[in-house]
């Protein structure tokens, strides 16, 4: 639908609903931005070039790169066969394993951690088989292997899901034509499908790359030691361990630079795209089908199968142990229980709200077709995916120390902190739909004189309320099983559950370990199955 | 009734000028090729686009400071007249309050405009339940329970099959006669003009020529253009 030429008027000025997303925007940015000043205004000498000269920063910087690298290129080749695969055929289950693919990005690292200690660990299952035939398991988890297994299993799903829907984008006509025209397999994979995966693809790798290079939680579980370190965990034990405030912001500069750089490179070969859940395309009967395609197709639905059910299962069976009514018992327990779900409650509140504010001042702009305003609006507000955050959480503690107290300080800095990291998600989620509501009814409205709260009630909520509710979800499984805001603040007086677990890890209480990656699991999955149950709504069909 | 008077406005370097008075209680269509500016027109009216020069008044007031919802028309567009999450009910009522809290009287006024409509039995339905004809008729009951003297047709009925274009243009033309509504229409089908105008106005190249009455519509008109139009649109 081309735009509505007559919302030119509003091209001079700024309109009133756009002044609070304004302005939280560049709040947010400054915000940020004072954290970070206040980290470099502790660390007197600052020269980016000493990293290059020191053979540990050198090895950490290079190792970032090379976990990211095979991470990437691991997930994104194994994902283009299995996209395929999943996109041909349909079977028993495949609604519940696009769903599982859905929970692996957003599921607590740590619990996913877990799972495949279970299976991979030097006690886990696997190691249990080569025991019975009287052999070793042939590779240590623990290291580089680890990490990309772990990466893979976070981002081998969540590549899938979006070649997929890349694919269920083919119109039907095309694959009535290439019927047609008698395309077989490898020819219609060349011609119709590949075209549609390629155009995908320099997003996909781009955004994978970022997430396997930032990562901490995965590292700080599965590194083991100096060798296999990147540059985002080396910041929290210059921080943590060593007090050392200028070797952190030293490295937190490099980062964020390196960061900045990956970001403006991404941005450049990404379309747009939005990634809805779970949509199901057109079905495809229109195929010749033979017994190799098929056996191709299910050994690679076999192979994903593998690699995400069993680690999710074994959290649920390792959960129900003997511990189960000892950790429930457990004051400590509930106290990291009440704090998570304290903090995933209000980032969540906070997040979907600046995302709604930001985004209502983006999309007047979208609407009159002045996308680089826009684009500029929500990256300030998305600063936050260059800028480590740890560093904003060091830095809002040396910021806040002088007005109050360490620890009455933590909570509201982890909010704040988890809030902004979930930010950029809750922005990519809904901006897509909103633009299609103002695009829609932005005239209509001005015509009936639906403004402010009622426009908000009757248009927004109404229309936007499962894409609100899964955002607020999808913020508030984030938060509430990230480790790296808590890592810095947490005590023993003070821990959330994902917190409680690396410590229980730490100290290799494996089964208490398991009562508490189970109830995360089913905090992480429960959320969202309990919020789907409480808003069912009236069916509709939009669009 | 409606008076442009001098109206200038320009977009993407094509400008427009108005200058045409609309009398009360008609229904003047208006003809043109595609960009010549019909839309334009209709917009400059509902407020959606504000004139670089010139005055716009109905009933002998300004309306250039109202906000478009405050002016005394309601506008039906081509598409998405309707909320697709609201029910049949709930998107007429928006035209009465925009919190959807109306007294006895509005609601019985509801009632009574859907029953004139012919939608008094679709009130329950979401828009997706409706066809295209059921949804713009719901959407032309919000239209009538605003209560406003000018309503603006915007090529509504475009995507009806031609019987029914016909069908709702006319109970359009005797809902309006019955309510005692001014009606402004945009088409490209001169025969829709034929059946319900009782006038007309030309636009070509972003300038209107003079109402006239709707037996002028023809192709011994002195103006060049408009029969030139005229015959193209025949002969179709």
């Amino acid at each position: 639908m081309p735009l509505p030429n007559p919302l030119t008027v509003f091209v001079r000025l700024i309109k009133p609903v756009q002044i609070p997303g304004l302005l939280l925007s560049i709040g947010i940015f400054l915000f940020v931005l004072m954290a970070v000043n206040a980290l470099f205004a502790h660390s007197p000498v600052l020269e980016v070039t000493a990293i290059w000269s020191d053979p540990y920063y050198r090895h950490i910087t290079k190792f970032s790169f090379y976990q990211a690298a095979l991470s990437t290129l691991l997930s994104v080749l194994f994902a283009i066969p299995i996209s395929h695969a999943l996109f041909r055929r349909e079977f028993r289950g495949k609604a519940l394993l696009l769903k599982l693919f859905a929970t692996t990005l957003v599921l607590p690292v740590l619990v996913a951690v877990f799972g495949l200690l279970a299976i991979y660990g030097n006690s886990g299952v696997l190691a249990g088989v080569f025991e019975y035939f009287n052999s070793v398991l042939p590779f240590s988890i623990f290291g580089l292997n680890g990490i990309l297994l772990a990466h893979v299993f976070f981002n081998l799903p969540f590549a899938c899901r979006l070649f997929l829907q890349a694919l269920n984008a083919i119109p039907d006509k095309q694959h009535q034509l290439a019927t047609h025209l008698g395309m077989k397999h490898w020819n219609k994979f060349r011609f119709v499908e590949w075209p549609q995966i390629v155009a995908q693809l320099p997003h996909a790798a781009g955004l994978i790359f970022m997430l396997c290079f930032t990562s901490f939680a995965t590292v700080m579980a599965l590194g083991g030691g100096p060798k296999s370190t990147t540059i985002e965990l080396a910041i929290y034990q210059a921080i943590k361990f060593d007090f050392d405030l200028q070797t952190g912001a030293l490295l937190a500069l490099w980062q964020i630079c390196i960061c900045a750089v990956l970001a403006i490179f991404i941005q450049k070969l990404s379309r747009s795209s939005s990634l809805t859940a779970n949509y199901q395309g057109p079905k495809n009967t229109f195929y010749q089908d033979s017994w190799i395609a098929k056996c191709w197709d299910f050994s690679w639905i076999i192979v994903i199968s593998l690699l995400v059910i069993p680690p999710l299962l074994m959290v649920v069976i390792a959960g129900l142990n003997a511990q189960f009514f000892v950790v429930l018992t457990d004051i400590k327990f509930w106290l990291a229980f009440k704090n998570s779900l304290l903090i995933a409650f209000f980032a969540a509140l906070i997040a979907v709200s600046c995302a709604f504010f930001i985004l209502l001042a983006s999309r007047q702009w979208r609407l009159i077709g002045f996308n680089g305003h826009a684009d500029k609006i929500e990256m300030l507000a998305t600063i936050i995916l260059v800028t480590p955050g740890l560093v904003i959480s060091t830095g809002l503690f040396l910021l806040l120390r002088e007005i109050g107290h360490f620890s009455s300080l933590a909570l509201y800095i982890v909010i704040a902190v988890n809030a902004l990291m979930a930010l950029p998600f809750v922005l990519k989620s809904l901006s897509l739909p909103m633009l299609h509501n103002a695009q829609k009814y932005e005239l209509l409205c001005a015509s009936l004189g639906v403004f402010w709260w009622h426009r908000f009630y009757w248009v927004e909520w109404k229309a936007l309320r499962r894409p609100i509710l899964q955002a607020l979800c999808l913020s508030f499984v984030l938060s509430v099983g990230d480790l790296s805001a808590i890592a810095l603040f947490g005590s023993h007086t003070f821990s959330t559950l994902p917190l409680y677990l690396f410590q229980l890890l730490g100290s290799y209480q494996m089964q208490s370990a398991a009562v508490v990656a189970l109830v995360l699991l089913v905090l992480s999955v429960g959320v969202f199955m309990v919020v789907e149950y409480l808003f069912k709504e009236r069916r509709t069909q939009y669009d | 009734m409606i008076k442009f008077t001098d109206v200038n406005y320009h977009y993407k370097q094509q400008s427009f000028h108005f200058d045409l008075e609309v009398e009360a209680g008609s229904v003047v269509a208006i003809l043109g090729p595609s960009g010549a500016g019909k839309s334009t027109l209709l917009n400059l009216l509902a407020g959606f686009i504000a004139p670089v020069k010139g005055e716009i008044k109905i009933k002998d007031l300004s309306i250039l400071k109202q906000a478009p919802h405050q002016r005394p028309l309601s506008i039906l567009f081509q598409d998405n007249n309707l909320f697709t999450h609201l029910s049949a009910y709930e998107n007429i009522a928006l035209g009465l309050h925009p919190g959807l809290k109306l007294n006895p009287q509005q609601k019985l006024r509801l009632h009574a405009v859907s029953e004139q409509v012919g939608v008094q039995n679709l009130l329950d339905r979401l828009p997706a339940q409706l066809s295209g004809g059921q949804q713009q008729r719901i959407a032309l009951a919000r239209c009538f329970v605003q209560d406003k003297p000018i309503l603006l047709l915007d090529e509504p009925f475009s995507a009806l099959d031609p019987v029914l274009r016909v069908a709702m243009l006319k109970s359009v033309k005797s809902l309006a006669k019955l309510q005692n509504v001014t009606v402004l229409m945009v088409t490209h089908h001169i025969h829709d003009a034929l059946d319900v105008a009782s006038d007309f106005v030309f636009i070509d190249q972003g300038t209107a020529l003079a109402v006239e009455k709707i037996a002028c519509l023809n192709t011994t008109h002195n103006n060049k253009q408009l029969v030139d139009f005229l015959s193209a649109e025949m002969n179709r």
